[in-house]
């Protein structure tokens, strides 16, 4: 935890990934000192690293691993060090992805895979709801808000339990031509599928209440 | 091991209602005349008041002329996605991807592409390729026409000129290619303030499974709704929302009322 009026320190991880430039504003809007960087020294001290990621998930997967994006992960989550993926950010963090037929593994942090939704209409393009649990710290005062998607894939299914006195994962649905996973904190591990720093007001608070955690 | 899931439902998604701004060198073309801004003419400005008023998107529509001109874009995008924290799209004068990437690195989330499309369309696929489908918006100036199967032809040069190209055919094509939305401008509807042209976006929603964006025509609050009802995602103008005759939240009340879902 950051001393009480401090502003925590957040690297965005600096993979190439597009349009980082609203995630740094918006990250500062909501109280965060910002760096752009893959410099493992900066991002291993960072209070938290948010992981972009727009595109396809096989490109998005070798553009990390031309930083060493997944060492840099895992070593944070090691050391319990918080970690925010956005959108296809948080679609490697699953074990792999089902593009037209060809496998690509992701991160592997949670077990799952990442298809296409089933709706008619293709990309998830909007303002749409979710639905939280009424225990999530992310979403607080703003679950009844609506936060902007853009994507055609996404887990479906959710199957990772917590273990003995551990919490167990909190999962947040959406729904687009069925149910998909639209939020997770698990631990320090915590992704959103939508694009909180395009997600006006709300997305501002959502990610306020991440820096509150760091 | 237990898999979770969730109970699915009717649709959730909310319409989203899109104020365009034309733009030359980094000034908005079209007089804005009825806010009470510093700068009338600041599209930084202009964008920010939309946002406020709950735009659900901002489209730039670069009319700059000259290639020395669109450094002056590059900055309106900077700072329009430093001020506002809901998707930007960018149009006009996209004609490779080194300007899909240069508009992203301004902070772009999507871009337009029309008449360069049409003269090379492996564009659209090279685009996709390098920076996902949901980043790449094709734009039709559609008018109506016997020449082709489906009685609507694609136009360029704002509709003065007519391709041969079928506005169905050229649709479906483009999300083959890689086209993540369509944004269907009718020639005939624009400027009249008589409403969209409901059988293209019919046309359009029947023949593409990728979001559907209505443009031209819009004149009068109960204009919106027969969109949705059409198949329309999103509405799209410009002339209303600037000459203050609508207000977003007025357009989002009328699409309300007609049972759309709205933010």
């Amino acid at each position: 935890m950051t001393a009480a009026g401090a502003r925590p320190k957040v690297v965005v991880l600096d993979y190439g990934s597009g349009n980082v430039h609203s995630a740094i504003k918006a990250l500062e809007l909501a109280g965060a000192d910002v760096e752009l960087t893959a410099e493992s020294d900066r991002v291993a001290k960072a209070d938290g690293l948010f992981v972009p990621g727009v595109g396809a998930f096989s490109a998005v997967m070798s553009q990390l691993e031309s930083v060493r994006g997944a060492e840099k992960i895992d070593r944070r989550l090691a050391g319990g060090r918080p970690v925010l993926g956005v959108c296809v950010g948080m679609q490697v963090l699953f074990d792999r992805s089902v593009e037209r037929g060809s496998e690509v593994d992701g991160l592997g942090e949670w077990p799952g895979v990442i298809d296409e939704l089933k709706a008619e209409v293709l990309p998830h393009m909007g303002w749409n709801t979710v639905d939280a649990p009424t225990e999530s710290l992310l979403f607080d005062g703003v679950r009844d808000e609506r936060f902007y998607f853009v994507h055609s894939f996404a887990a479906q299914s959710w199957s990772l339990e917590g273990h003995g006195a551990r919490k167990g994962p909190l999962v947040t649905w959406g729904d687009h031509g069925g149910p998909f996973v639209a939020a997770v904190e698990n631990g320090p591990l915590w992704a959103t599928q939508f694009h909180p720093e395009k997600s006006g007001q709300p997305g501002i608070r959502l990610l306020t209440n991440w820096l509150q955690t760091l | 091991m237990t898999h979770r899931t969730h109970a699915s439902g009717d649709s959730t998604l909310a319409i989203r209602v899109i104020p365009c701004l034309d733009v030359a060198e980094g000034r908005v073309v079209k007089g804005v005349n009825f806010l009470d801004l510093r700068d009338a003419g600041d599209p930084v400005e202009l964008a920010r008041t939309y946002y406020e008023q709950g735009a659900d998107e901002i489209t730039f529509l670069d009319v700059t002329a000259s290639v020395e001109g669109r450094g002056t874009t590059y900055d309106m995008v900077r700072q329009t996605a430093e001020q506002i924290f809901i998707p930007l799209t960018v149009g006009g004068g996209v004609r490779s991807t080194d300007d899909v990437a240069r508009l992203q690195g301004a902070g772009a989330d999507k871009v337009g592409v029309n008449s360069a499309a049409i003269g090379r369309p492996e564009l659209l696929g090279e685009i996709a390729d390098r920076f996902g489908a949901q980043a790449l918006v094709l734009s039709l100036d559609v008018k109506r026409s016997p020449t082709t199967p489906s009685g609507f032809v694609v136009t360029t040069h704002g509709g003065r000129r007519e391709t041969t190209l079928d506005a169905v055919a050229w649709a479906r094509e483009a999300v083959e290619r890689g086209a993540g939305e369509l944004l269907v401008n009718s020639i005939d509807a624009d400027g009249t303030k008589r409403g969209f042209d409901l059988e293209l976006i019919t046309l359009m929603r029947e023949n593409a499974a990728v979001p559907v964006i209505a443009s031209g025509g819009a004149g009068r609050l109960d204009h919106f709704a027969p969109a949705i009802q059409a198949g329309a995602d999103a509405v799209l103008a410009a002339s209303v929302f600037h000459n203050g005759e609508l207000t977003i939240g007025d357009v989002k009340s009328a699409l309300a009322e007609s049972g759309a879902i709205v933010r």
